[in-house]
């Protein structure tokens, strides 16, 4: 057996690919997640590559019930990213493709805070590429945006650990708290890739602006790493429920009214985030086991719904929900694979998140967080109004555009078959999933209750939607921007930095008016002697000289008479 | 956001056959098929009897009405109130 970090396989695997050619890069980029899924399998619980640096003790593959799940997913999600992508030619955004996720997997497996901050960083750089990797000025503005806040995040994580090393002596990566002020550090940190309210901005303005491959690997790690994190280090934390409760509806109401659908998808997965965040923050085992499965199916049909928007971008260049409508006519296959995301995302029965969604809130009502329990159920019907019908019913339904782009590549269908058929499987036989969940599972989803509920549920907002459709209430599809916390950089911030500088320009530019008047003057004076017209630079006759020289002896002579000397 | 494409996207042929759901009456038929869904799942209360999770979700059609009201909510606040706050020109970063 061989006791090898996965993460680490991946992101060594990424190298050869830029020298491999045809169909061999194909082979070689699938097998690299088949070698790490095996790996991992294999690998039994336990900490196995303990490094010694510096005093302290760096575990690089710590192995337990909790990492197993996230590192199966994120395996899973970069096997069904490498298929959806490779119809790429450009090589960066494989290569950056596969060491994103290596990160992310490697994140996943470390034991120490310090192996964490490395990996940490490397999912941010690594990320960038895949929005750079679009060659448009705004995905261009986009990515340095999101550098800097996606490595802020890693430099607040490095300063968080720190105190807490100084604070408890220790760097391992366990429960955490908010006791000390290292914790909330680093909980900051988590909280930035988590995307927590008013830190949650970068999201909606990257992941649109990602290639369409791009965006679905960008949609399955950096935040679902933060959620793992945070289950890692912050479980039972209470204050994590109001941020998950806010997560889960405010983000709904911007994706109602957004027009790029995939930023509403991003608005959406922001959601979901919440409900995951919700389940740490409650921190018991059934909440625990469902932000963990939550995160699990979660990854799959976000990649799913990014994968059919992906599909109609690369064939019609947008995603605007203006431009689009009626191409259900020669895109079936990306509208059923769309439809089957959007009923997982919804939580419908016998789709994949029902089984994950509903555990998150039982544990609600079962702790009495009943207020808590009814945001959840709002935005519950708000992620089935907005990414359930508004994704689909706009691209593909809707007013026709006349538009009738090819149906989307092989590959790309298969991914999309793929991932529909996981989120039918874990919807349908969700034991499999249970079986790989931190703690033991004593939950049925399936009880005429928990299904009449949410059938309920769904269908009423499915009619509000068809009435508010009907009435024309509906608000109509603007081709607009929609500020939110990015207004704060993009615009406050950029003016009032324009203005700063303006202001220190001028006081500047007096500053070296003056000086260079000064300046100025002086060359004057200095040419004035020294200039080819000025007395000291004229040549002088020998015999003035003689006579000057004279007149000085003379009055030294008469000095001397003087006695002075 | 829209890319540059080389190609352009093929449009509709003038003499396309219009399918089944071009036909107007055929979406109000999907609509009906709707609302006569939503009055079966609610009629369903009766004879399943919901295992309630709180004191208030066991009574007869919370979560449709949750469902529909909620849902209504949402869109008309966004709407109103939101876009009404958010909303400006599409080019308005771009300076």
């Amino acid at each position: 057996m061989i006791e090898f970090p996965p993460g680490l396989l991946l992101i060594l695997g990424a190298l050869p690919v830029p020298f491999l050619r045809g169909p061999l890069r194909g082979i070689w980029m699938l097998a690299l997640p088949v070698a790490a899924f095996a790996l991992l399998y294999s690998l039994p619980d336990g900490n196995h590559f303990p490094i010694s640096a510096f005093g302290q003790e760096l575990e690089l593959l710590r192995v337990d019930a909790l990492s197993r799940v996230f590192g199966y997913v994120f395996i899973i999600a970069i096997f069904l990213g490498v298929i959806y992508s490779l119809h790429v030619r450009a090589v960066e955004e494989h290569v950056s493709g596969l060491i994103y996720a290596g990160a992310a997997i490697g994140a996943v497996f470390v034991g120490d805070l310090v192996s964490l901050f490395v990996y940490w960083e490397l999912t941010a750089i690594a990320s960038v590429f895949l929005i750079l990797a679009r060659r448009t000025p705004e995905a261009l503005a986009a990515s340095m945006r999101y550098l800097i806040i996606q490595v802020g995040s890693g430099v607040l994580l490095l300063a968080g650990l720190i105190v807490r090393w100084h604070e408890t002596g220790s760097i391992e990566f366990g429960h955490i708290g908010i006791d000390g002020a290292g914790g909330v550090l680093i909980l900051l940190a988590f909280g930035i890739k988590a995307a927590f309210p008013l830190l949650h901005n970068w999201l909606q303005d990257a992941y649109p602006q990602a290639t369409p491959t791009g965006t679905v690997l960008l949609s399955a790690f950096t935040t679902k790493l933060a959620i793992y994190a945070l289950a890692r280090g912050y479980a039972g934390t209470e204050e994590l429920i109001w941020i998950g409760v806010t997560m889960t509806a405010f983000p709904i109401f911007f994706a109602v009214i957004e027009n790029d659908l995939r930023k509403v998808l991003a608005y959406s997965l922001n959601n979901q985030l919440g409900f995951m965040v919700v389940g740490v923050g409650i921190g018991t085992e059934l909440a625990l086991n469902g932000a963990a499965a939550h995160a699990f199916t979660h990854i799959i049909y976000k990649s799913l719904l990014f994968m059919s928007m992906g599909a109609v971008l690369h064939r019609t260049g947008t995603v605007l929900a203006t431009e689009l409508g009626g191409l259900y006519k020669s895109m079936p296959f990306t509208t059923v694979f769309c439809i089957i995301g959007g009923a997982s995302i919804s939580a419908f029965p016998l789709f994949s998140g029902f089984v994950s969604k509903s555990m998150i809130l039982s544990a609600a009502a079962h702790e009495e967080y009943y207020f808590t329990w009814l945001v959840l159920l709002f935005a519950s019907a708000g992620v089935f109004h907005h990414s359930g019908i508004k994704i689909p019913f706009f691209a593909f339904f809707a007013h026709d555009s006349g538009k009738r782009p090819k149906e989307a590549p092989l590959n790309m269908l298969i991914a999309m078959g793929l991932a529909s058929i996981l989120c039918i499987g874990i919807g349908v036989w969700p034991s499999a999933l249970y079986a790989i969940l931190p703690f033991d599972v004593d939950f049925r989803p399936y009880t005429d209750s928990h299904v009449l509920a949410q059938v309920q549920l769904l269908f009423f907002s499915a009619l509000a939607f068809t009435v508010l459709i009907r009435t024309g209430l509906y608000p109509p599809e603007l081709r607009c921007t929609n500020l939110d916390t990015d207004w704060l950089y993009r615009r406050l911030g950029r003016r009032l930095l324009v203005r700063i500088t303006s202001a220190a320009g001028a006081v500047q530019a007096r500053f070296y008016g003056a000086l260079n008047r000064r300046g100025q003057r002086f060359l004057l004076q200095l040419y004035r002697h020294h200039g080819p017209q000025g007395v000291l630079a004229r040549t002088w006759p020998t015999g003035s000289m003689v006579l000057w020289v004279a007149l000085l002896l003379f009055a030294y002579l008469f000095l001397y008479f003087l006695d002075i000397f | 956001m829209t890319d540059h494409h080389e190609t352009e996207v093929p449009m509709a042929a003038p003499d396309e056959a219009p399918r089944w759901l071009d036909r107007k009456a055929n979406v109000t038929k999907v609509a009906w098929a709707l609302y006569i869904v939503c009055a079966v799942v609610i009629l369903l209360d009766f004879p399943i009897h919901r295992h309630a999770d709180t004191s208030f979700d066991g009574n007869f059609g919370f979560y449709g009405a949750y469902g529909f009201i909620g849902s209504v909510m949402l869109v008309l606040v966004a709407k109103n109130i939101l876009r009404r706050i958010v909303k400006r020109p599409e080019d308005y970063y771009d300076d």
